[in-house]
């Protein structure tokens, strides 16, 4: 049965006709001390093919066990190996508590040059329980069988390497592969995430 | 006819009642390149919405791959697209590593700025000699239809630079420095023809 209102459908053949949003939730993980958080296609009703051409994943409040970087990795099978080569840059904009040190650097150990390891999103998070990291990562048309695929993040932290740092991370680049990416894990370096929320969204086609 | 549930509207007059919460993203217009000399978005013209309707609009550029590797460029109008010569001035600066891990760099890339210019360099080196070669990007543009104040930018991006197999990341910010509404923005080569790809607005609520 079609909804119509004013000679105008707004909903019919079990789906809206009306924009809802172009920004559409596909599934929130919630950490528990946990090893590692996966977002894999066609598991646990996550989406992750060419549904969206652009994919989001927000993280909020992400806290580790241990002083350790935020890193994520990305499969071509499923979830059964997280792999994917991959080129990234990375780079952060820090001060410390004391307001006494300000810089904006390059960091060369936290970049991938065709490696198959993980990533970092975001570096050396403290631990105190207050303490957590939050940002956002961009992932572009990872169903493309013809490109690499991009991606871009911002995540900010409380960091802690020999004092507490408030730290803006930057991380870009490109899965370099073309076949399709279809599942996503992040993680601590070290420890588990003890807790904090991802949460996955597609941004509409049309 | 409306739809009232527990005394709540949801639908009345032919559309979702203004209570009813939908994503604060609406998606205006997506244009799909094919050995085009370029993409223009114009308020008013194909569906296209750019005007006073959004006080944020976003363009999300989707694998964009040239023809030959060149400089992709971004140019704004104030004439529905007539003339693209809107005045800009914009700062970038710039990260990559190289595939092979020969170099790493975070720097200002003064060649990308625009100072009172007209035309914006959008991906610095947009590489085109691999198959598998592309750039994205995602640009905000603020309040355009203003008639007061400038109209701010800023873009982020991830590209394969040239032909030298580096993953590049530029920064932009900058402004039209114009009190005129901007109603229409461009996207070319600089030289050369986009090959594929895809550029998409939305309207942010």
């Amino acid at each position: 049965m079609a909804i119509i209102s004013n000679s105008t459908t707004i909903a019919d053949a079990g789906a809206f006709s009306v924009s809802l949003g172009s920004q559409v939730l596909i599934k929130t993980l919630t950490a528990s001390s946990s090893g590692t958080l996966s977002f894999v296609h066609g598991s646990s009703s996550v989406v992750l093919d060419s549904t969206y051409p652009i994919y989001l994943f927000k993280f909020i409040n992400c806290h580790p066990s241990a002083n350790a970087d935020f890193v994520f990795n990305a499969s071509a099978d499923t979830g059964s190996n997280y792999n994917v080569t991959k080129t990234t840059s990375f780079f952060h904009n820090q001060v410390n508590e004391a307001g006494n040190y300000h810089n904006l650097a390059y960091q060369t150990g936290n970049d991938v040059a065709q490696g198959t390891g993980v990533a970092t999103l975001s570096r050396k998070i403290a631990t105190g329980n207050d303490d957590a990291t939050s940002g956002e990562m961009y992932l572009f048309n990872p169903a493309s069988t013809t490109f690499v695929k991009h991606f871009m993040s911002r995540l900010k932290a409380n960091q802690n390497i020999s004092a507490q740092y408030n730290s803006d991370n930057f991380s870009s680049g490109y899965l370099n592969t073309t076949s399709a990416v279809n599942a996503i894990q992040f993680k601590f370096a070290s420890g588990n995430i003890d807790s904090g929320t991802i949460k996955l969204y597609g941004i509409k086609d049309s | 006819m409306a739809v009232i549930s527990n005394g709540t509207t949801l639908i009345n007059a032919g559309a979702l009642d203004s209570g009813v919460a939908t994503g604060a993203l609406t998606h205006i217009k997506t244009l799909t390149a094919s050995s085009s000399s370029d993409l223009s978005f114009v308020h008013g013209a194909s569906g296209v919405v750019l005007d006073g309707t959004y006080k944020e609009y976003v363009f999300k550029l989707i694998n964009m791959h040239p023809a030959s590797s060149a400089k992709m460029n971004m140019f704004f109008s104030t004439d529905s697209g007539s003339n693209y010569n809107a005045t800009v001035t914009s700062s970038n600066f710039s990260a990559y590593h190289a595939e092979d891990d020969s170099a790493t760099s975070l720097y200002n890339e003064s060649d990308s700025d625009v100072a009172q210019g007209s035309t914006v360099p959008l991906i610095r080196n947009l590489g085109g000699d691999q198959a598998d070669s592309s750039g994205v990007v995602i640009m905000h543009l603020f309040n355009p239809a203003d008639t007061t104040f400038v109209k701010h930018f800023l873009t982020t991006d991830s590209y394969v630079y040239g032909s030298s197999y580096a993953a590049f990341s530029d920064r932009k910010a900058g402004y039209v420095n114009t009190t005129s509404a901007v109603n229409a923005v461009k996207f070319a080569m600089a030289s050369g023809n986009i090959d594929s790809g895809t550029i998409k607005l939305y309207g942010v609520s």
